[in-house]
């Protein structure tokens, strides 16, 4: 064994497993036979975990924020309701996640997906692919533009109905920060309804995924605004490592 | 008292089926958006080290292979470092990504990486880690992603010394995150959910 006097990496605070949902969740009857039954083993983080892919904006085309355009005929958009999705990535320190990578997918105004497995009677809109990118600014600000997606029947119970929703891919600056996750809309009565969404085990933790309508960000007649805010997992500095402000 | 003015991480959903439309749209048929799916190529003909393939399924408690589960891989490059910014022991190999991501073929549900095999990485006490790759799956009915390692059956002696490893209460268990050898240069990792032979799984 070799010891040394390196300072260890500066890791990420504690994944809240009791604020993150279970992973056998029987509502989500799909969860019942991909659940791990044995207890998750805590490791210490390594470089493995507190190191991570980071995007340069240079992989971004110039309408990959834009879904409302990136999958439509020259001179033609998809159909539905416009609206802008903006907010930031933040960590649990309240700090900006700056070149954070997110992506982003969801069905068309009429709840259905671009996907070969999806045989939902609503009609594909053929200027609408669904998918989306963009990296976070130096702030962790992001944002694009889309219409809104359509609440959709799935075969779990008998009559259950996915909430309006947009599922939401994060890269962080680590790979144990990396996230998946679902942002709903401000006053959707669906979202109280959906076994998925009742996997979440705290009230405060649904909320946190609902988007608040924004009318001030809202661009007159054009988009609505929706404001969706995405925390990572919080990081510990190691002090005088390369944050003289420490933590 | 003052306040710590912590926020709580954004509760984790799963990635659905149709995971596939916004991370390997390419895959999915939905062409034209993006040049390339992300994480589709990781080595090129100028990448460091020695190229292996790694493939596998992933199965449920019922023993069924998932078709649409989404693997990522992260690894260190051929020399043990990683192409990231934290990275502060080098420069790692300009020409290796380190980030890898596949779907699981519709059919079979099998997944294949081409990479090359990493170098040893140091755990925070100094130790030197046996040479890994780790993975975090997702997919419809997992609530938040799993994240798990692979290591490789032909390092039995750095994985006898494993910090990782060896901490582990149930040794029975080991055997599962260590791939089969299936070739030159390929290695088979599969992985169990639940039920007997289940992957260890990690919280990090």
């Amino acid at each position: 064994m070799s010891l040394t006097n390196q300072r260890p990496a500066a890791g990420f605070f504690a994944r809240d497993r009791g604020w993150q949902p279970e992973a056998l969740t029987p509502q989500y009857k799909t969860s019942v036979a991909r659940s791990p039954s044995r207890a998750l083993l805590t490791m210490p983080q390594t470089l493995s975990e507190v190191t991570g892919p980071v995007f340069g904006h240079n992989m971004l085309g110039p309408l990959d924020n834009d879904l409302t355009l990136n999958f439509a005929k020259p001179g033609e958009s998809a159909i539905g309701p416009r609206i802008i999705v903006y907010g930031r990535v933040l960590d649990e320190a309240g700090r900006g996640v700056p070149n954070a990578l997110v992506e982003f997918w969801q069905a068309n105004a009429g709840g259905r997906y671009r996907h070969k497995k999806e045989s939902y009677i609503a009609p594909l809109d053929p200027n609408f692919g669904g998918c989306g990118r963009c990296i976070t600014a130096e702030d962790g600000s992001y944002e694009f533009r889309s219409i809104l997606p359509g609440p959709y029947p799935w075969p779990n119970r008998g009559n259950d109905w996915r909430p309006a929703h947009i599922h939401f891919s994060i890269f962080g600056q680590g790979f144990a920060q990396r996230l998946i996750t679902q942002m709903y809309f401000e006053g959707d009565p669906l979202i109280w309804k959906c076994p998925i969404v009742d996997v979440v085990p705290h009230r405060e933790g649904i909320e946190s995924l609902i988007a608040a309508l924004d009318m001030e960000s809202t661009v007159p007649m054009d988009a609505r605004a929706y404001k969706f805010d995405i925390v990572l997992r919080g990081r510990r500095s190691t002090l005088f490592e390369n944050r003289l402000e420490g933590n | 008292m003052q306040s710590l003015y912590r926020l709580k991480e954004s509760p984790s959903q799963t990635a659905g089926p149709y995971v596939h439309i916004g991370c390997v749209p390419n895959f999915c048929g939905i062409g034209g958006v993006y040049e390339e799916d992300l994480g589709t190529s990781m080595v090129n003909e100028k990448t460091k080290g020695e190229r292996i393939k790694v493939s596998g399924t992933v199965y449920d408690g019922t023993g069924t292979p998932l078709k649409d589960a989404l693997i990522e891989i992260w690894q260190a490059d051929a020399d043990g470092l990683y192409p990231s910014p934290e990275e502060t022991r080098g420069t790692a190999d300009p020409n290796f990504t380190g980030f890898g991501r596949k779907a699981g073929d519709y059919q079979t549900g099998e997944w294949v990486f081409e990479t090359v095999k990493p170098g040893a990485v140091p755990f925070p006490d100094g130790r030197m880690m046996a040479p890994h790759i780790t993975l975090w799956i997702v997919a419809r009915g997992i609530n938040i992603g799993l994240q798990t390692r692979m290591y490789f059956p032909d390092e039995a002696e750095a994985n006898a010394k494993d910090p990782i490893l060896t901490r582990i209460e149930h040794q029975n268990r080991v055997p599962t995150l260590i791939a089969e050898k299936t070739g030159d240069g390929a290695y088979r990792f599969d992985i169990y959910l639940q039920g007997e032979n289940e992957t260890v799984f990690f919280d990090i």
